[in-house]
Formats: C-alpha cells, structure tokens, sequence
C-alpha cells in the first residue's frame, strides 16, 4: 500500500468525495443527453464507494470495502440495462435528449 | 292445545312468507287456499287451547315465552305471549271472522291480477295482529300496533296504479304516526315507573306504588292518543274513510272487525293504568261520544256504500270508547265483538252487491236489489238489524249496554246518554236510508248488466257472519231479560287486580245502582229511537221516493261535505307544513347543507388539480423532487440530532 495515502487525511477524501457527488447531481440534475445523465450517476455511485473505502481503511473495518463491491455490481448490472435501453429509445426516436422522452405523462 | 300456541302466530306468518316468496310461481286457488288455511288453522288451535285454559275458572294467565329479544342491563324485553281471558277473545274474533273472510276474499278477488299478493298482505296482517293482542309486553304489542299500520297501509294502496288509493295510504300511514308518538311515549313512562314492560310485572309493580296514581291521568292520556290514531276517533278519524279505497274485503276485516279496535284492546290490556285515570277515562268518554254523533251525522247523506259503512265504523268505535271512558269494560269488549260480527258483515254484503253490480259503489245507481240476490239481501238486513240495535239481534244488548253504563255514569252520565241515543237514532236513520235505497227503491242500475249471486265462497261467510250477528249478544244480556252475565264473569279476572287497585286510590268511577224498570224503560227507548229512524227512513226513501241527490243546500250542504273537516285540516295543518316544509328545502338544504358538502368535494378537485402540474414528464423535474425531497429529510434528521 502507498504510504502517501495514509497520510492524506479522511476530511480531505470525504470532501473529494462530495464535490464528485455535487457534480454528479448537477449533471443529473441539468444535463438534457441521457447519455451523460448516465455518467452522472455513475460519478454519483463511485462518490459513495470513496466514502466507503475510506471509512473502511480509517476504522480498520472489511464491511465498507464489502458494500463497494455490491454496488459496483449493482451499478454494472444497471449500466447494461439502461443502455440497451438508451440504444432502444434512441432508434424509435432518433434522440438522446430528455426533454424530448415525456409522452407518458398525464 | 297450550303448549302448541305459539303455532297460531307461525301459521300465518308461514302463509305470508310462502305466498310472497311464490308470488309468481303458484296458482292463484292454491295462494288463496293457503292464506286462508293459515288461518283457518290457528282458529282451531285457539279453540282447542281455549277448551284447555278454561277461561271461566281461572284466574292467571298462562304465560308463553318463546325467546328473549332484547336485553340491555335491566332492561329486558322478551318474544313472549300471555295467553289469557283478553287475549283469547281477541284472537278467537280474529282468527274465526279473519279466516270468514280469506274465504270470502277467495271469490271477491278472483279476477284480480294481484291475487296472490293480496293473500300475502292479508296473512301479514294477522301475524301482526295476533302479535299484537298475545304479546305479554309492551314492545311486542307495538310491533304488532306498526305492523297492522303497515299491512293496512299497504292494503289500502292495493291498486297502487290508482292515485287516489295510494294517497289514501299515505294518509292512514302519516295520521297513525302521529298516535304512535303517543304509545312510545307512554311505554316510556310506564318503564320509568314500572321498571319492566311486561304487564304482569308492571301490574304487580305499580300497585305497590302511591306515588304513580297522579301520573296516571298522564301516561293513560299518551295511550289514549295513540287509540286516537289507530281507532279513528276525533280528531285523527279522517283516514278510515279514505280507507275505503282498499278492496272490500280489507274494509271488513282491517278497517271494521280487527286492527281498528286494537285502541279498545289497548284500553282494556291496561286498564291497570286507565282505572287510576279517571280525568282521562272522562276525557276518553267525551271523545267517544262526540265521535260517536258526528261521524253517525255524516252517515246520513253520504252516497258511496262503502263511504257510508266507513262512517258507521268510526261512530260505532266512538260508542266503544264511551264505554272505554266510562270504565265499563265488558260493555266496549262486548261490543267490539258483535261490531265485529255485524259490521264484517255488512261491508262482506256490500261488496256482495258491489261484486254483483259490476264494480258500482254509488247508491245512486242501485235499487230494487232484494230478491235479486236474495242471499246477499236477507243477511244484509239481518245486519242492519243488529247495528240499528233491534231487538233481540246483538247489537241491541251491548249498545244497550253501554248506554245504561254511560247513563249511571258520574255527574255528567246523562248527557254522554244523550248524545249516545241521539247517534243511535242517526245509525238507524242512515243504514235503514242505505237498505231502502238500495235494496227496496226504485230500481235505478245499468241495465246493461246482469245482476247476479256471488259465488259460495262469498255467500257462505255471509250467512255465518249473520247468525253470530244475531246470536252473539246472548252472552250478556239485561235484567229484564233471561239475565245472563257470562262476559262479565269470564272478563272478572282481567280486570279485578285493576278494581281492586282503584278503589284503594278512590279512583274508581261511580256508577249508579239502576232500578229495574229504569233499565228496561232506557231499553225500551232506544229500541223506540231505532224504530223513529227506521220509519223516518222508510217515509223518506221508500214513500216518497226521496231522491239521493249529488250536491244539496243548506245545512245538509255542510254534512254532506263531512263538516269540510278535511278541507280545514288541509289549509290549517297540510298547507302550512308544506309551506314551511319547502322553505326549509330550499333555504337550509340547497343554501347551507348541499353548498357545505358540494364545497369539500370542490376543494378536493382544486388541490388535485394543483398537484397535477407536479406531474410534467421531464425526468429532470423528478430528478429535483428526489435531491429536494432528499435534502429535506437530511434537513429534518439533521436538526432532530439523529
């Protein structure tokens, strides 16, 4: 293990950690291309597994790094989902904008 | 027979199930045949079970229960019946004369469509009315009491295609409520000072109580509102008339013989109470005799057959209250009982004559009818005898009865005598115009027609109705005459307690002692009245061939409109309820009410439609309520300090 990282302190990953996440609903939150909104929840997820591992590594404690691993899984299985969906929705409507997918409101 | 008893009231109750649930599937004879079967039935039982009670020697009731109906904390109130000297009478009268006339209906509805639901309502109404006269409590005599309202009301409104008939029954419903206010209301009383409404009880529990006597003139009052009603007695008579749009049949047995003496029963079922009330019991004595005069006044210029019998009806209940009032009891039972034979039986020959008539009710269009249908005229006669109060038919010993009672009645006796023969005379006057009219005058029918016998089923309940009519007053019959005094002896057990317990309070009425040949002179002069009316009859329809005329002057104008009594009801009562009946309609109901509840579900429709705009279809949009609504509960678990 390098052993830089042990001495950056835990404030300053948990603060990397939410401005990854910040971006990450931002570009949720603001982004029209549902390919990028995509990318934006992956940033969120891989913000969340930061968190994780650090807990884990400054408590001394396996469970955190366990948890990384399911939503890596998780966020796999979801990413091949919804792109298969993406591709779907893009050949009936030949776009990948949001603003352009709301036929199925009220 | 005593342990069966409560068969009696299965029977017709069976009978009304079987013939409502199979309306349409059985054959018109078979429903016929069964109604009256069901209660041909319990008329046996009854006769058997009163062999066994051997009402002339006994003295308790035997008591019946069947099962307990309603129990909240003290207050108990079971299915139960009282099988005693009242009650036997009363279900021997209904049962023999109601199961006379199922028969008679049998061939009085032949060719009426709604044959099998005419039996049915028939069967219902003496379920009710035998609940009603063996019931040994308060609240199962009242479901009888409502029970005989609804099956008169729905037999009434028969034709109910016929608006004239439906209102009829609307009237008779909405003019019996108003009495029953007055039977709840007294129940009420009677179980706050008596603590149970079982009669027994509360005989036995009032009695040991000083403090009810002043209440009694009080709850007997309420009782005797709720007689009003159901016995058509002024002011609440107006629907019996009307009532006369049912199908005959029901005239004779609901609105003559049965349910119309249920206010009688009632007074005599709690003559515990009434014998302490002797303000009310004179009250009750004044009301009878007035009705007793104004509705036989009436009678006289009336055109419809029926109309006429229905007026008749009303003044003789008026003569049973009068004995009622006076507290001579088996004077009014007596009386219920031949009123029930003589008048069953004339409304059984008027529908004889309207049957043979084609459907004709207005004496004007009959006449010369004896000798035609001779059965039909003979027993008419023989009735008309009796209510005229002939010697020796029935109804000549206990209307006789009653006005010697009324006679040595207290200070004022003299008076209600008065007013008694002066109806009496009015009785004879207008059945005899009815006979004469009728049957003897000119001949005044649709020649078109073929005038015709009814059938045996019609004609035999006739000629049984018309020997009780003539041999029923033999049970109680004056001094100077043979002296028998069965009712008297068979009732003394009734009504001993209720003596005793009023003399003790003082309360018992005063009746003169009555030297013989008063007797039979008082006798003598109302047989003498009914001769004056008979002859005045006689001269008048059959001598000089008075015409029955459509609209008449005078006086005559104001009784042949029935004293305008419903006209002033209408523009008195009617008219003002509606009035304000409507303001409250339009003004509480649209203006308050309907705008309060009309305005909430309004107001749902508003929030629904604000938050409708929530749902747009951006997935950005729901993104942002998901990082708000995130926000806000981190917010919320933040400031509570987790």
């Amino acid at each position: 293990m390098n052993p830089i990282i042990n001495e950056i302190p835990v404030s300053y990953i948990l603060g990397l950690a939410g401005i990854l996440f910040s971006i990450g609903v931002l570009g949720v939150l603001i982004r029209r291309n549902i390919v990028i909104i995509f990318m934006s929840v992956e940033l969120i997820l891989n913000s969340v597994n930061l968190v994780f591992v650090t807990f884990s590594k400054a408590l001394s404690h396996i469970s955190g790094e366990t948890v990384v691993f399911f939503v890596m899984a998780i966020a796999a299985a979801e990413a091949a989902v919804g792109l298969a969906l993406v591709i779907a929705i893009f050949r009936h409507k030949k776009s990948t904008n949001v603003d352009e997918l709301q036929s199925m409101r009220w | 027979m005593l342990e069966i008893f409560p068969l009696v009231v299965f029977f017709p109750l069976v009978g009304f199930l079987f013939n409502a649930l199979l309306k349409g599937r059985i054959p018109h004879r078979m429903a016929g045949a069964i109604g009256t079967l069901a209660v041909f039935i319990p008329f046996l039982i009854t006769l058997g079970a009163f062999n066994e009670f051997r009402p002339m020697e006994r003295t308790a009731p035997h008591l019946v229960p069947v099962f307990d109906w309603i129990v909240i904390g003290n207050f108990k109130s079971s299915f139960g019946f009282q099988i005693d000297q009242l009650s036997l009478y009363m279900t021997l009268i209904i049962t023999g004369i109601g199961s006379l006339i199922h028969l008679y209906s049998m061939g009085y509805m032949k060719s009426n469509l709604s044959y099998n639901r005419f039996f049915a309502y028939l069967n219902l109404f003496i379920f009710c009315m035998l609940n009603l006269v063996l019931s040994d409590n308060l609240i199962l005599t009242f479901l009888g009491w409502e029970g005989v309202g609804l099956s008169s009301y729905l037999l009434i409104g028969f034709d109910y295609d016929k608006n004239s008939a439906a209102e009829a029954g609307m009237k008779a419903f909405v003019l019996n409520r108003i009495g029953d206010v007055g039977f709840i209301l007294g129940t009420g009383f009677l179980f706050w000072f008596g603590g149970s409404l079982q009669y027994l009880e509360l005989q036995s529990n009032l009695s040991g109580l000083t403090q009810f006597a002043p209440y009694a003139n009080i709850v007997a009052l309420f009782f005797f509102i709720a007689a009003m009603g159901k016995s058509a007695q002024i002011p609440l008579y107006v629907w019996l008339p009307d009532a006369m749009a049912g199908p005959t049949p029901v005239s004779a047995l609901i609105h003559a013989a049965t349910m119309v003496t249920a206010g009688i029963f009632l007074i005599a079922r709690l003559n515990f109470v009434f014998l302490l009330a002797p303000e009310t019991s004179f009250f009750i004595a004044c009301i009878g005799a007035t009705t007793a005069l104004f509705a036989a006044t009436i009678g006289t210029l009336q055109n419809d057959i029926k109309k006429i019998l229905a007026y008749s009806t009303v003044s003789q209940l008026g003569f049973m209250f009068l004995a009622m009032g006076s507290m001579s009891y088996v004077a009014g039972l007596f009386h219920l009982m031949t009123h029930a034979f003589f008048k069953a039986l004339l409304f059984l020959g008027a529908g004889s004559v309207i049957h043979a008539l084609h459907h004709e009710q207005n004496i004007k269009h009959m006449g010369g009818l004896f000798g035609k249908i001779k059965i039909t005229s003979f027993t008419f006669l023989l009735g008309t005898f009796a209510i005229a109060g002939f010697f020796p038919f029935s109804g000549f010993f206990s209307k006789d009865l009653i006005l010697e009672k009324t006679y040595t009645f207290g200070a004022y006796g003299s008076i209600l005598w008065t007013m008694g023969i002066v109806a009496a005379f009015f009785t004879s006057f207008y059945m005899f115009r009815l006979v004469f009219v009728v049957f003897f005058g000119k001949n005044n029918t649709d020649p078109h027609h073929k005038i015709h016998e009814s059938p045996w089923t019609m004609t035999f309940p006739l000629v049984v109705l018309a020997f009780g009519a003539v041999v029923v007053g033999f049970l109680q019959t004056p001094h100077f005459f043979l002296h028998i005094d069965t009712l008297e002896r068979y009732f003394a057990p009734i009504f001993s307690k209720g003596y005793e317990l009023a003399s003790q309070h003082g309360s018992l009425a005063e009746h003169k002692s009555l030297v013989h040949d008063v007797e039979l002179s008082l006798a003598a002069f109302s047989v003498a009245i009914g001769t004056v009316g008979l002859i005045l009859a006689y001269f008048l329809y059959q001598r000089r061939q008075n015409p029955v005329l459509e609209e008449h002057t005078g006086f005559r104008k104001i009784l042949f409109h029935k004293y305008y009594v419903d006209e002033i009801y209408d523009a008195v009562l009617v008219r003002p309820f509606l009035f304000v009946s409507k303001g409250i309609a339009f003004f509480f109901d649209t203006k308050i009410l309907d705008r309060f509840f009309l305005n909430i579900g309004l107001s749902f429709g508003i929030i629904a439609n604000g938050l409708r705009r929530l749902q747009s279809g951006f997935i950005g949009d729901y993104a942002l309520y998901v990082v708000i609504g995130t926000f806000c509960i981190l917010v919320y678990l933040l400031t509570r300090g987790v």
